[in-house]
C-alpha cells in the first residue's frame, strides 16, 4: 500500500513538472503554429539559473530558505526574458516558413542548452535545496520527499492561473481567440505580434520554473537536462491535444503516472508505456484527448 | 533524363577518382589532416564521413525530396547497426544471413511505422516517428531481453567478418566497400527521384492536396519513400557498423536523427550530394574541433573564445540558426548555378530552386 502512495505521490510530481514544460509547449504551438524545440533550453536555463542562484547566496552545497525561494524567481525571470528575446530576434523573420522555424529552434535549443556546457562546465552538478525540502513526510505509511509536493502545488497553481488568464483577461481572450483564428484575430485590427511574444515569455516563464523545480526533483543537473525531458514533454503536449492547456494537465498526469508505474517493476517499462500510450492515442484521436480538429 | 547531360561536367568524375585513389596517395596536407591521406586515421575520418553522407542521403529523401519530416530517422539507422550485431554476437550467425536479417528487419519495421504513422500529418507525424524511435532507444538503451549490452553497446564479433575487413591494415578496403556503397546508394536514389514515383513524391513535397486533386493517393508514394529511405538508412548503420567495430545506443538516439537534419541542412535539401556534403563537413568538423580545442593554439586564447570552441555542439548549434537564417539552402545552394554541379543537369528539372518550407507543411 505504501508503494502504491508513493509511486502515485512521485507519479504526480512528475507530472507537475511535465505540465510546467508542457503548458508553455503547448499554448505557443495553438497560437502560432511553432513546435519549439528550443523550450527544453528554457528549462535547462531555468536549472542552471536556480543553482547559480543558490551558489551566490549559500554557496554551491547548502541552501537556505529564502536563497531557494529567490533562485525560483530567478529561474522564472530568466526563462521569460531568453524566451522572448528567442521570439523577438530569431523566430518573426521566419512566420511564413514553418519548417524552418522547427529546425531554428531546434538549433536555438542546441546552442543554448549547450551554452550552460561552455559557462559551467558538462559535468553533471548537485543542485541544493533547504533541508526541509529534500526531508520526508510519512503519508499512509510512504516516506515521500517534500519537494514532490511543493512542486504539485506549484503546477497545481500553475494551471489555475493559466486557466484564469485564458477565460478572464482580455490577452487571454486574444491568445484563445488567436489560437482558434489566427488571421480572423488579425483582421479584427489586434496586433497579434505582441501576443506572439507574450505567450513565448509566458512558456519560456514556466519551463523556467519548470526547470528549478525538475532541478530539486531529481537533485542534480546537467546541460543534457532540458532535452531529456522535453521528448517527455511533447509526448504530454500531443496526447492532451495541441493548444489545450486542460488536455496538457490531463495527459501530463496519465504520462507522469504510467511512468512512475511502469518503471517499478522494470527499469524499461515506464518509459516504454509512455511511447506506447502516445501512439495508440494518435491513432484512435488523431487531434490528441482534448484537441481541436485541425 | 539525358545520358549526355550529365556528363557534361567532369567535375563529379574528378571527384570520385580522387576519393577512389586516396588510399594510395601518400601525401601530407598539414593543419586539415593529421597524417598523410593513405594514413588509417585520416582513411577512417573520411570513410565515415561517407557512411554518415549516406546516411543524410537517405533522409533526405523522405526531408528534402518528399517534404515529409520524420524525426525516427534513428531507429532505422539503428536497425543496420545493432540488428547484425546482435545476430553474430548473441546468435553466432554468419555474416551474409545478419546482413540479410538486418534489412528485412528494417523492411518489416519501417512499413509497420510508416503504415501507423502516416495516420496523421506534420507535427503529428514527427511526434508519432519520434515516438517510435524513442520505443528502439528505450529497448536498446534499457538492455531488454540482455541483447543490446544496455548504455555500454555491443562489439562486432571480428572472427565472424573476412580478414579483409579486419585491423586497422585494412582500413583502405572499409575506405572502399564505404565508398562504392555511396555511390550505389547515391545512384538508385537519382534513379528514384527522376523516376516517375520520384515526381510524385516532390508533387507531394509543394502540394499534398493538389496530388490528390490530381487523381492520386498520396499515402502508398509516402510510404514507400519512408521505407525506402528507411532501407538505405538502415544500409549506412551496416557500413557504419564495420567501420567503428561495435554498436552503441548513441546510433538509436533522437539526437542523431537531429545530427541528419543538421548535415542535410549544411548540405542543403534541394540536392542528393548536398547533404552527403553536409555529412562529411559535419564530421570532419567535430573530429577536428574536438582535435582543435586541445591544441596550444586554442590554449592560449583568452577563456571568452577558448571555452565555445572546446564544445563542437554549442558551435554546431550557431551554425545551424545562421545557415536556416540566412543560407537556408545549403552548400548546394550556394553553388546551384554555378561550376561546382556535380550531376546538376539531370536534377535541374527535377528539383525547383526552392526547398521545402511552404507554408502549408506543417500545420494540416
Amino acid at each position: 500500500m505504501s508503494t502504491i502512495i508513493l509511486l502515485t505521490l512521485t507519479g504526480l510530481a512528475l507530472a507537475a513538472m511535465y505540465f510546467l514544460l508542457a503548458a508553455g509547449l503547448s499554448l505557443i504551438f495553438g497560437l502560432m503554429d511553432v513546435l519549439n524545440f528550443a523550450h527544453g533550453a528554457f528549462f535547462t536555463w531555468g536549472a542552471y539559473a536556480a543553482w547559480w542562484t543558490i551558489a551566490q547566496i549559500s554557496g554551491e552545497f547548502r541552501a537556505s530558505t529564502p536563497a531557494f525561494l529567490l533562485a525560483l524567481v530567478v529561474a522564472t525571470i530568466v526563462g521569460a526574458v531568453l524566451a522572448a528575446a528567442v521570439e523577438v530576434g530569431l523566430l518573426r523573420p521566419l512566420y511564413q516558413r514553418p519548417i524552418y522555424q522547427v529546425l531554428i529552434t531546434l538549433g536555438i535549443g542546441l546552442a543554448l542548452s549547450q551554452l550552460t556546457a561552455v559557462i559551467w562546465r558538462p559535468d553533471a552538478r548537485t543542485f541544493p535545496q533547504p533541508r526541509w525540502l529534500a526531508d520526508t513526510s510519512t503519508v499512509l505509511g510512504a516516506r515521500v520527499p517534500n519537494n514532490r509536493f511543493l512542486l504539485i502545488l506549484a503546477a497545481l497553481a500553475v494551471l489555475a492561473g493559466m486557466l484564469l488568464f485564458l477565460r478572464k483577461t482580455r490577452y487571454g481572450l486574444i491568445v484563445r481567440a488567436g489560437a482558434e483564428n489566427r488571421e480572423m484575430v488579425q483582421a479584427l485590427g489586434i496586433d497579434v505580434d505582441r501576443a506572439f511574444t507574450l505567450v513565448f515569455a509566458l512558456g519560456g516563464a514556466l519551463a523556467g520554473l519548470g526547470g528549478a523545480f525538475g532541478a530539486a526533483y531529481f537533485g542534480s543537473i546537467d546541460p543534457q537536462f532540458g532535452s531529456v525531458n522535453l521528448i517527455f514533454a511533447f509526448i504530454v503536449v500531443v496526447i492532451g491535444g495541441l493548444g489545450s492547456v486542460t488536455g496538457s494537465a490531463l495527459a501530463a498526469v496519465v504520462i507522469g503516472l504510467a511512468q512512475q508505474f511502469g518503471n517499478y517493476y522494470t527499469t524499461w517499462a515506464g518509459d516504454f508505456v509512455v511511447v506506447l500510450l502516445l501512439a495508440v492515442v494518435l491513432l484512435v484521436r488523431p487531434n490528441g484527448l482534448l484537441g481541436r480538429l485541425r | 533524363m539525358s545520358g549526355g547531360g550529365r556528363w557534361r561536367s567532369l567535375w563529379p568524375v574528378a571527384v570520385l577518382l580522387a576519393l577512389l585513389a586516396v588510399p594510395r596517395l601518400d601525401l601530407q596536407i598539414p593543419v586539415i589532416f593529421d597524417g598523410p591521406l593513405n594514413s588509417p586515421g585520416t582513411l577512417q575520418l573520411l570513410a565515415v564521413g561517407f557512411a554518415l553522407g549516406i546516411a543524410a542521403l537517405s533522409y533526405n529523401l523522405l526531408f528534402g525530396f518528399t517534404g515529409v519530416l520524420s524525426f525516427g530517422h534513428a531507429l532505422f539507422f539503428g536497425t543496420g547497426v545493432y540488428l547484425p550485431t546482435i545476430a553474430m554476437r548473441q546468435w553466432e550467425w554468419a555474416l551474409g544471413p545478419a546482413i540479410a536479417f538486418a534489412l528485412l528487419g528494417s523492411l518489416v519495421l519501417a512499413s509497420a511505422v510508416g503504415v501507423l504513422a502516416f495516420r496523421t500529418h506534420g507535427v503529428y507525424f514527427a511526434m508519432v516517428t519520434l515516438a517510435f524511435a524513442q520505443a528502439g532507444a528505450v529497448i536498446v538503451g534499457k538492455n531488454v531481453g540482455e541483447l543490446t549490452g544496455g548504455e555500454e553497446g555491443l562489439s562486432l564479433p571480428f572472427r565472424r567478418l573476412p580478414k579483409w575487413m579486419v585491423g586497422v591494415v585494412n582500413t583502405d578496403n572499409l575506405y572502399w566497400l564505404t565508398l562504392a556503397t555511396l555511390i550505389a546508394v547515391y545512384l538508385v536514389a537519382l534513379r528514384l527521384v527522376t523516376s516517375p514515383t520520384g515526381r510524385v513524391w516532390l508533387g507531394i513535397r509543394e502540394n499534398e492536396r493538389r496530388v490528390e486533386m490530381l487523381g492520386l493517393r498520396p499515402f502508398p508514394f509516402k510510404l514507400l519513400a519512408f521505407v525506402l529511405s528507411g532501407l538505405l538508412a538502415t544500409v549506412a548503420g551496416i557500413v557504419y557498423l564495420f567501420l567503428v567495430g561495435g554498436a552503441t545506443p548513441r546510433a538509436v538516439s533522437a539526437e542523431f536523427t537531429v545530427t541528419l537534419l543538421l548535415m542535410v541542412i549544411i548540405g542543403g535539401s534541394g540536392s542528393l550530394w548536398g547533404p552527403v556534403a553536409g555529412a562529411l563537413l559535419y564530421h570532419y568538423l567535430n573530429v577536428r574541433l574536438t582535435v582543435w580545442a586541445g591544441s596550444d593554439v586554442v590554449a592560449d586564447l583568452p577563456a571568452l573564445l577558448r571555452q565555445p570552441l572546446r564544445d563542437p555542439l554549442f558551435i554546431f548549434g550557431i551554425i545551424f540558426v545562421l545557415l536556416v537564417l540566412f543560407f537556408p539552402r545549403g552548400l548546394a545552394g550556394a553553388f546551384v548555378g554555378r561550376r561546382l554541379r556535380p550531376f546538376g543537369r539531370s536534377l535541374g528539372g527535377a528539383v525547383p530552386a526552392t526547398p521545402i518550407g511552404r507554408s502549408e507543411e506543417l500545420d494540416r
